[in-house]
């Protein structure tokens, strides 16, 4: 890191990064519990990430292994700039591969390969505060959430069926974390909610303009809320995906061409090329080869 | 001629005020007051603006600490509670179960981007029901004891008249049975035939539901029509009580009887 | 006999602030007592303070001094210091009153306003209806008015409503508050029938009426109102 001697590793001085860790250890010790941080300006704007890039800078040393995703891939502009920025300030080795990354920084998707222990998965968030949209007033949220006042989070969900016959909110649905407090899982789809629950993992969640951070310790409770006449349900999808044939995983619509043509295809994008890779093939029966023609 | 009189009604009140004052800064909201509330009585307490009625029914409906006096109720549980000594979360869960608030503008006490059955629901869902089936059928049934068509259920309170608004608020505070039930103005904003429909309806919900309620209200017609008894304060203090026919039939003090004579007649 | 009600050295008058402090007095020393199955009639010139006396009793005007004793629930109570709800409780249960005006709350209908008395008391709602039209019929008030509000009717016609829902209950205790002056014959007729009634159940009665005929027709015994009137004393 020669070319940028003037930044501290990993961008963040010490100081505020021993300030970012003590907000990470407090929302650790109070799994969901949104802990203030005084968010620095980066370099890029709020709304790429901003509060992960810091809780991720101010966790990662010399020896961790990096990936980044965004909306489930490895290749789109988001993820390849995060992974370029940490290895141009903190000369860390990066990687698609999710087994092999000891950080995961995700924008909106948990990969489908089951993340074991001593891998930390980072979301960037953008409204962490899941009575926001009832409940305007940050001090009365507090007192809420203090107060363990959770109606309201129902009644979100009850306009919900009363609109559309179910609960039609399929990203951001809010979790109870540990028994005690409604938290807002970042706008990842409602499909990886349960991958929540009792991860082997350690979560972090960094919201850098609303300046909060909030943790998922690994092996932690984490409920959807519903009703006992609506339980909460993951979405289904018709067909497996195009390319690789896997069930039971989170799918993208891809457009092929102007003529209506589209398809299914895995969003975790590492996920995909491995099953590929060892053989796995979908309706699409494409090789491995063919698939960069596509994407 | 000496006669023991005795007292028939032996059962106890269900709030207690005692002296409760409150003063902001040199100046004074109310002063020295004390009255008892029995379950199923209705108390008007009448005033002009700046007389302290609201800053007493503030200060007994847990929403401003007074700066002297106690404030005690008795639980469902019949254990007696002092207001102030409870502890945050216990107020406000009385607040959302026992008791209910009626404020004069309807949208300080609803949620106004949430549909009518939302807004009638949540106490339920505040107090831990989880079945959306029960909570919409109660819903449904409260809007039509506050004549709002079931039709209605999910369109949001910004589309309903102020006179609907109103009754949805009462239907709101109502669902979850409260023992308790304090009114600000709660015809206020309303037109005279609305308001006539609205106090109507109070009365039979009140009558049939055994509700207590502390009604404040400039409004001397409100009070003959809803309230058993009747409290007249001017600058922060007490200065007439009693039955609320005797108080407007046969005005005592010289400002209760400034008040009566200043009603106009139809 | 037993007297369900004795009313003794009350006195009462008014202060009215307004008008310098004016002291008006209006009677003084009242002294009677009420028997079962017997209607008392108020005497004496207007302005005697007949209604006064009649409003204490219902514990509608407070009094100045005296006691007004009534049994209540097997108890004494003394109305001239009884707290706003046992006066309520009184009236519940054991003093009526039939009052000149009806004031009642708009939508009503003629036949639950009749019948409120009842279900405020816990009757079943349609038995009271019932016993609501059967008064109604009794006082030939037309049908087709008995499921409007009677805000809208004649003076006459709200006059009616009235007595039925005075009459309607079986309070010990019946105070009459000129009931028939705006009846004609054939209605003033009923009332005085239903008096009548009332006597043969026990009920004691005690009421102002105008009408010659029918204090007559119903007076038991006849108080002096003007036996009450306050000493002169120098303002």
């Amino acid at each position: 890191m020669s070319d940028i001697a003037t930044y501290n590793f990993a961008y963040l001085d010490e100081q505020t990064k021993r300030m970012i860790r003590r907000a990470i250890l407090k929302g650790i010790a109070i799994p969901g519990y949104q802990v203030p941080f005084a968010s620095r300006e980066m370099p890029m704007p709020y709304g790429w990430g901003t509060g992960g890039v810091q809780v991720t800078a101010s966790i990662i040393g010399p020896d961790d292994v990096l990936k980044v995703i965004d909306q489930g891939a490895d290749d789109t502009t988001n993820a390849v700039s995060i992974r370029a920025f940490f290895r141009k300030v903190a000369d860390v080795e990066t990687t698609t591969d999710t087994a092999r990354a000891t950080i995961i920084q995700t924008r909106h998707r948990i990969p489908e390969h089951p993340l074991s222990e001593g891998q930390t998965l980072v979301y960037q968030v953008p409204i962490p505060e899941p009575l926001r949209f009832l409940e305007p007033r940050e001090t009365e949220t507090r007192k809420m959430h203090a107060l363990e006042e959770y109606g309201l989070m129902h009644v979100k969900l009850y306009e919900d069926i009363a609109r559309n016959g179910h609960i039609a909110t399929t990203y951001a649905y809010p979790v109870k974390v540990e028994g005690r407090y409604v938290m807002d899982p970042s706008p990842t789809p409602k499909f990886d909610n349960p991958k929540m629950h009792m991860s082997a993992a350690l979560q972090l969640f960094g919201a850098g303009r609303e300046q909060r951070i909030y943790a998922i310790p690994p092996h932690t409770s984490v409920v959807s809320l519903d009703f006992e006449d609506h339980p909460f349900e993951v979405q289904r999808f018709e067909k497996p995906c195009a390319l690789c044939g896997a069930e039971q995983v989170y799918l993208d619509e891809v457009i092929l061409d102007d003529r209506g043509g589209r398809m299914f295809v895995c969003s975790d994008t590492d996920f995909c090329e491995k099953r590929r890779e060892a053989g796995h093939v979908g309706e699409l029966g494409m090789a491995v080869d063919g698939l960069e023609a596509v994407r | 001629m000496s006669v023991t009189v005795s007292s028939p009604a032996d059962d106890t009140p269900l709030l207690r005020v005692s002296s409760v004052s409150k003063s902001y800064g040199a100046r004074t909201g109310c002063e020295d007051v004390s009255f008892e509330l029995w379950p199923g009585e209705v108390l008007a307490v009448v005033g002009e603006s700046g007389s302290g009625k609201t800053t007493l029914l503030n200060c007994i409906s847990s929403r401003l600490m007074p700066t002297s006096g106690t404030v005690s109720y008795r639980m469902r549980d019949h254990t007696w509670r002092e207001l102030y000594r409870m502890s945050e979360a216990e107020r406000r869960f009385l607040m959302r179960t026992d008791w209910g608030f009626v404020h004069q503008n309807p949208a300080d006490g609803l949620r106004m981007t949430v549909s009518a059955g939302a807004n009638v629901g949540e106490r339920l869902m505040a107090v831990g029901d989880r079945h959306y089936g029960n909570i919409r059928s109660t819903a449904i049934d409260w809007l039509g004891r506050v004549e709002i068509g079931a039709d209605r259920i999910d369109d949001e309170p910004r589309a309903f008249s102020g006179g609907m608004r109103q009754r949805l608020q009462i239907a709101r505070n109502l669902v979850t049975s409260p023992r308790l039930v304090f009114m600000d103005e709660p015809t206020g904003g309303l037109d005279v035939s609305v308001q006539a429909r609205l106090l109507d309806l109070l009365r039979g919900l009140v009558a049939d539901l055994g509700l207590a309620a502390i009604v404040v209200t400039h409004d001397l017609a409100v009070a003959r029509l809803l309230s058993h008894r009747m409290m007249v304060m001017k600058d922060g203090r007490v200065i007439e009580t009693g039955l609320t026919d005797r108080v407007l039939d046969d005005p005592r003090e010289a400002y209760t009887q400034l008040l009566v004579s200043s009603i106009l007649q139809v | 006999m037993a007297t369900p009600l004795v009313v003794s050295e009350v006195a009462k008058g008014f202060t009215m602030h307004l008008r310098g402090g004016l002291k008006l007095p209006v009677v003084d020393d009242v002294s009677f007592s009420l028997r079962a199955g017997e209607c008392a009639v108020l005497g004496g010139p207007s302005g005697a303070g007949k209604s006064s006396i009649l409003k204490m009793l219902y514990g509608n005007y407070s009094v100045d001094t005296g006691q007004i004793i009534v049994q209540h629930r097997g108890m004494l109570v003394d109305i001239a210091r009884a707290a706003p709800r046992v006066v309520l409780s009184v009236r519940r249960e054991t003093i009526g009153y039939v009052s000149q005006f009806l004031r009642t709350v708009p939508r009503v209908s003629a036949l639950d306003v009749v019948a409120e008395p009842l279900t405020t008391a816990g009757a079943d709602r349609e038995a009271a209806r019932d016993s609501a039209a059967a008064l109604l019929a009794r006082l030939n008030l037309p049908k087709t008015l008995w499921s409007l509000p009677p805000a809208t009717f004649s003076g006459g016609e709200q006059q009616r409503v009235n007595i039925a829902r005075g009459f309607i209950t079986s309070h010990p205790i019946l105070l009459l508050d000129e009931p028939t002056a705006s009846l004609d014959a054939v209605n003033r007729q009923v009332v005085i029938d239903l008096i009548a009634e009332k006597k043969q159940a026990g009920v004691a009665l005690l009421g102002i009426f105008h009408d010659q005929d029918v204090r007559e027709a119903v007076a038991d015994a006849v108080i002096d109102v003007t036996r009450f009137a306050p000493k002169k004393v120098a303002a």
